[in-house]
């Protein structure tokens, strides 16, 4: 196993301005939607069940800033940061999560299932592991096409124990397909740690079962995560293969929202808490970069407009007929 | 017109279609070089080479997954589940996944994806290898289920399942192989939801599934020189399921008999029956009739075995029971 250290302020100080203005906004935008969605939610003012990827945001934003606009991606039932790293809008994502026609699925599929094909957003799923063979079909669409695209499968450490991620990665190792696993291990299956659910230290071991690289890194460094699966994203991309990225984190909340996550010592939350991805990024661009707190804050504001317009466009926005329910099975 | 085996009928649907459409490809174990474990990609492989003939691990999850995400980006996968048995790996990336990604993301996807596999008991293969399970997939919203009887229907009814958007479980019988029939030399394609008249009659209706079709007609024949005339017809796909056909003979005979291997309990013969009644029961003279498999494994003693599974004296005495 080989593990990359936290990045160094000369790494996050070589990538472009704009790069680290885009991996701040995406984590951003990603925060405020979660404590957003939570808010609604416990108001009850969102149907179902939500699952939460609070302290999770800088996998997700270091992943996509790493892919092209046509690559593809597969998330989870935690997938909310994901596909908004990947591009989607939150007016469409909230509409979703209320249930309206002007979500990204018409109500139908809701927080756990938004898709959006032509952002290559291929769908969170809400089976677990359930997204990695269909990122193996999708790379394997892309080197038959030789469109050049990669695929970036999301899945948690929990997913790593299904049969459908053996075979999944083994397939493509051994077809070399342009796909990037990437494991958002933040140490629980829903309520059960990772020394009970594998005898290995990291998850990235599995990569040599199947004789492609794994990397593990600190998934709350989001250059770190972006340099990791940049190189990694790029290697898939040359035609040599899938691999394995790690990205260590922890989820803030519990498994879902009103889960108390008792299983938890609090004080390993205090730890994960002390090392906030989005706080240690933004202290990072204001001393390691010269970005002032200004342009922050801009940023800061916009997402928290785009939130605020998301929100109203899902509150205006109309409910379906419930005979809708009847259509979109069939092509 | 030529004769031809149904393994054949297989094999040139698939070769038509790869060739028609380079976005066309096969996965599966030993399809390729192997030919297929019943021989109906024979020859594929040579043609077609290892990208688009491809042999997979033996990883039923994954070929029926990677299907799944090739079809949602661009391609017209062909997956083999070398038993329909061994489907229970797959089920997930088929009933959850395949089945439900155009409607749980409000009708975005296309998944122009066929899962082709065989069924059946005949050959001693016992409980793991014999199984007729089209009513687990045909109970799912989303999914299209073929099941041919003749090379005709294998022909067509493949052509048409691989130009599908839609997700088709293609269901063959691994006893029908090396059964021969008349394919017409030039191209044709065969509607899903349009049953066959396999044989008229006017004094009871047998709807009969893959091989029981054969069965069925047989039957029909040691009916006929009895006095009673069998309606035959084969739905040859259970979804879409077309009803009309069935209605149209059973308001003609009034009798109903259903047959087909799988078990009967929760079967398709009881979705079949129950839409009859539904919809015509005054026509009908008596109670529908399953002539199904038994509801117990399939056993591995040909003795058991022919015992589980319908037969031409079954459906004889039913048919004659129904007539009384």
């Amino acid at each position: 196993m080989s593990v990359t250290p936290q990045s160094s302020p000369a790494a996050l100080a070589a990538l472009p301005r704009n790069l680290l203005e885009r991996l701040y906004r995406t984590m951003v935008r990603i925060r405020l939607f979660e404590q957003k969605a939570l808010e609604l939610f416990l108001a009850g003012e969102l149907p179902g069940f939500l699952h939460s990827c609070l302290g999770q945001e800088a996998v997700a934003a270091g992943v996509c800033a790493a892919l092209r606009e046509d690559d593809y991606i597969t998330s989870t039932h935690r997938g909310h940061g994901h596909v908004l790293a990947k591009g989607l809008a939150m007016d469409r994502m909230m509409a979703e999560l209320y249930g309206k026609t002007t979500g990204y699925c018409k109500g139908k599929g809701g927080s756990m299932h938004i898709a959006d094909f032509s952002c290559g957003v291929l769908g969170a799923n809400g089976i677990v592991a359930a997204g990695l063979p269909i990122a193996t079909g999708a790379a394997l669409s892309a080197q038959m096409r030789r469109s050049g695209q990669v695929v970036a499968a999301f899945f948690g450490d929990g997913a790593t124990s299904q049969g459908a991620f053996h075979e999944a990665v083994n397939l493509a190792a051994v077809w070399k397909l342009p796909v990037v696993y990437v494991c958002e291990n933040n140490h629980y299956a829903v309520s059960t740690p990772l020394e009970r659910q594998m005898r290995i230290a990291s998850v990235s071991e599995r990569a040599a079962a199947y004789g492609i690289p794994g990397i593990t890194v600190d998934g709350n460094d989001v250059v770190a995560v972006y340099q990791a699966a940049g190189d990694l994203i790029e290697r898939a991309r040359r035609g040599e293969g899938p691999a394995l990225l790690e990205c260590r984190t922890y989820r803030w909340l519990g498994h879902y929202v009103g889960d108390p996550a008792t299983y938890r010592p609090p004080e390993e939350l205090a730890w994960w808490k002390s090392r906030d991805p989005l706080l240690i990024f933004e202290r990072r661009l204001l001393q390691e970069a010269d970005f002032s707190e200004q342009e922050l804050a801009l940023v800061r504001r916009e997402a928290s407009d785009e939130l605020e317009a998301a929100v109203d466009f899902a509150r205006r926005s109309p409910a379906p007929r419930p005979e809708d329910a009847l259509e979109d099975v069939w092509p | 017109m030529s004769q031809i085996f149904y393994r054949q009928a297989v094999r040139d649907a698939l070769r038509e279609e790869m060739r028609r459409d380079e976005r066309v490809f096969l996965l599966g174990l030993d399809i390729g070089r192997f030919g297929g474990t019943y021989k109906a990609t024979q020859g594929l492989w040579e043609e077609f080479g290892d990208e688009r003939v491809r042999d997979t691990p033996l990883s039923e999850a994954a070929i029926a997954g990677a299907a799944v995400g090739a079809a949602l980006t661009g391609m017209r996968p062909v997956a083999e589940i070398m038993y329909m048995d061994f489907i229970t790996i797959a089920l997930d990336q088929i009933a959850n996944q395949a089945a439900k990604l155009r409607y749980m993301s409000g009708g975005q996807a296309r998944i122009p994806v066929v899962f082709r596999t065989q069924e059946g008991a005949g050959r001693s293969s016992a409980a793991q290898h014999a199984q007729s399970l089209e009513a687990w997939v045909a109970h799912i919203p989303g999914l299209k289920v073929a099941l041919p009887a003749t090379p005709y229907d294998v022909k067509g009814l493949l052509k048409t399942a691989i130009r599908d958007d839609a997700p088709v479980v293609f269901i063959e019988h691994k006893l029908l192989y090396g059964v021969k029939g008349e394919v017409p030399d030039e191209e044709y394609l065969i509607p899903f939801g349009h049953a066959r008249v396999c044989r008229q009659g006017t004094d009871l209706t047998i709807v009969a599934l893959s091989r029981m079709v054969w069965k069925a007609l047989e039957a029909a024949e040691v009916l006929a020189a009895e006095g009673i005339q069998v309606e035959v017809i084969d739905p040859r796909t259970v979804v879409p399921l077309d009803l009309a056909t069935i209605l149209a003979s059973v308001r003609k005979t009034g009798r109903l008999l259903i047959t087909h291997e799988a078990y009967t309990g929760f079967g398709v013969g009881a979705e079949i029956a129950s839409q009859v009644v539904e919809q015509a029961w005054q026509t009908l003279r008596k109670p529908p009739r399953r002539v199904c498999g038994r509801n117990v494994p399939i056993p591995f003693a040909p003795v058991m075995e022919n015992y589980v599974i319908p037969q031409v004296s079954d459906l004889v005495e039913a048919a004659k029971e129904l007539m009384r």
